[in-house]
């Protein structure tokens, strides 16, 4: 076990310098800083060539990736447009949209795989049907759409919940952008959870353990559903870092100040610290969530051992 | 990331429920027809596809043809008629400029289906291209597509999307798919790569090989067909998820521009007003959600018929 999570470990490495590099020379190389930092003013040439010195700019770009690595590993991620350090924006917008997140990961993964087994035990009845006709048309409402939708109705019409989020993001008022975030991953869960449970089903294992006498309750937990749940699990850990950058969108919608909306005042400001700080850090959890999927697979399927 | 060398947890994961590959149900059944064949048939006989197919045909039709049943300009405005509500000849009523809602929304399917269309095929070709050589060639060539498509699944694509449009500043056609398809080929990469991995370990393929094929033949004559299900079907589904996506990128500010006329410009122009004036906002999004839903129901539909596995 511990030398394959070494590995694993290691085989992240070049991912994680290919993803940064690419985010890296998207906003440095393509983008212009300095000008930006001038609005629309052009900047004087020798005051440009000074901030460009100061910023490691006058580097080559592999070199100006290197030092800028090593300034986030040390803790420096750079001043945002504003002038506040990256580092003190994220410290106020992580935890907002890892709320957000978690409340859509909670929806999804429950509502997710409730659906999926309901529909997955009954197939081809009444309720697997519905429950396929949801999903589909679930996915096919765009975030935005359903998000509008939601809040006009829920949060103006009926005034069932908070049309935007308070200050701060409660967790009362991030249940129903928690439910917009999650729509489309849930309806992949559920879909996802469905065809495992069909498939499973069928697996010899569970014709025995009903065979043998098990009581229904404990065959569907614990041999169809446990067994049923790899690829879900696999979905739900790679999902994790699609729902932090989803939240861009849903962010904007219901006004809430995490880290979509500090990514996307970043652009709007022409601001690389603030994009490629958060970026990185979010590329960073998607990595992470990646290799806790893998390592949950031993725990749900003893037949895979690690070397 | 699961293991490389192991596609199928992922592959399922990406596309939802659409195992891979498709491997014909009962062998007795089935002796003479082939999977196309047989997959068509099926077809024909789904209510869904015949609704999704019509409605992807009319789609089509006022994307080329958008005057047909649209005479007004989508950029000939009126400010007077601001935000008004339907009244005769306009029966979706005006946006904020004082647009025909109606002649935008007609309009806005062009550049929708436009993108979605050329995003499907780009990241198609590319991705079973790149990804059915590394399955087939195996070695180093693996290696270094698998860690190039790694390095991109690494960036969640509405994220890339935000940052490469922003600082490229296109606001095309061209520029929004060129994107599309550099963010999109891997998840075909991972299915078209598992799908030859297995085709090439059939006992057929490897009789082939005995009897002297080259890997030309072996590629074209024996994988291709057999790994061709699962890309399809992963390809429509794609689809409707592209369509979504420009939307999307649109709303943000960072896909299409006006004077380009997009259901996404559209919404994000209307979310403003959603209170005084509802109606603009719910036309471009139902066209745009029926639009979606048509291509992914016509994935679902043709799924079930590529994959007997799942009846």
């Amino acid at each position: 076990m511990g030398r394959y999570v070494i590995r694993r470990l290691l085989q992240m490495v070049p991912v994680f310098i290919g993803t940064t590099f690419l985010i890296f020379v998207m906003v440095y190389a393509l983008g212009d800083p300095v000008a930006a930092m001038f609005g629309d003013r052009a900047p004087d040439p020798a005051t440009a060539a000074q901030i460009r010195h100061d910023l490691y700019l006058d580097h080559p770009l592999p070199l100006q990736y290197v030092h800028y690595m090593g300034q986030i590993f040390t803790g420096h991620f750079g001043k945002s447009a504003t002038g506040q350090p990256v580092t003190e924006l994220m410290g106020t917008a992580f935890p907002v949209t890892l709320r957000l997140t978690l409340v859509a990961f909670a929806i999804e993964a429950v509502v997710g795989i409730g659906l999926g087994l309901l529909a997955g035990l009954r197939r081809g009845r009444f309720a697997d049907s519905s429950v396929l006709a949801f999903t589909l048309l679930v996915v096919a409402i765009p975030t935005f759409v359903t998000g509008y939708l939601l809040q006009y109705f829920v949060g103006l019409k009926w005034g069932l919940a908070n049309p935007a989020v308070a200050e701060g993001a409660p967790i009362g008022d991030l249940i129903l952008p928690g439910i917009v975030l999650a729509g489309v991953s849930l309806a992949y869960v559920a879909r996802l959870t469905r065809t495992s449970v069909a498939e499973n089903s069928r697996a010899d294992y569970l014709r025995t353990a009903v065979a043998k006498g098990l009581p229904r309750r404990r065959v569907v937990t614990v041999h169809l559903l446990r067994n049923s749940l790899i690829p879900v699990v696999t979905f739900l850990g790679t999902d994790i870092g699609g729902l932090m950058a989803g939240a861009v969108v849903t962010e904007r919608i219901f006004n809430i100040h995490g880290v979509g909306y500090q990514l996307y005042q970043g652009i709007l400001r022409q601001n690389p610290p603030t994009v490629v700080g958060f970026v990185t850090i979010l590329v960073l959890i998607f990595l992470a969530a990646n290799l806790l999927v893998d390592l949950l697979y031993a725990v749900l399927d003893p037949r895979i051992r690690y070397a | 990331m699961p293991e490389l060398t192991d596609p199928k947890p992922l592959t399922e994961a990406t596309v939802a429920g659409v195992a891979v590959p498709a491997a014909p149900a009962d062998p007795q059944r089935e002796k003479a027809r082939s999977l196309a064949g047989d997959a068509w048939r099926d077809l024909r006989r789904k209510p869904m596809f015949y609704i999704s197919g019509l409605l992807i045909l009319f789609l089509i039709v006022i994307a080329i043809w958008p005057s047909a049943i649209a005479s007004g300009n989508p950029l000939a405005c009126d400010l007077a008629k601001s935000q008004m509500g339907p009244t005769g000849g306009h029966p979706f009523g005006f946006d904020t400029q004082g647009c025909d809602v109606y002649t935008r929304t007609v309009y806005g399917a062009r550049d929708s289906v436009a993108v979605g269309i050329l995003t499907t095929l780009g990241a198609t070709v590319l991705g079973s291209l790149l990804g059915g050589l590394a399955g087939f060639f195996g070695g180093i060539w693996d290696s270094l597509i698998s860690m190039v498509s790694n390095i991109f699944f690494g960036i969640p694509i509405l994220l890339g999307g935000v940052v490469f449009l922003s600082v490229v500043k296109g606001g095309s056609v061209a520029t929004v798919t060129l994107f599309m398809v550099l963010l999109g080929w891997p998840q075909i990469a991972r299915i078209a790569r598992g799908a030859v991995i297995t085709a090439k370990q059939q006992d057929y393929v490897q009789a082939a090989r005995a009897l002297g094929a080259g890997n030309t033949r072996m590629l074209l004559r024996h994988i291709l067909p057999n790994a061709l299900a699962p890309i399809i079907v992963v390809s429509t589904i794609a689809l409707g998820t592209y369509i979504s996506l420009e939307a999307t990128l649109s709303f943000l500010g960072v896909g299409l521009k006006p004077p380009a006329v997009s259901w996404g410009i559209d919404i994000s122009q209307a979310s403003n007003q959603i209170r005084n004036a509802p109606h603009m906002l719910l036309w471009p999004a139902g066209a745009l959600s029926i639009t979606v839903l048509a291509f992914i129901m016509l994935g679902d539909a043709v799924r079930d018929a590529l994959d007997p596995k799942l009846r």
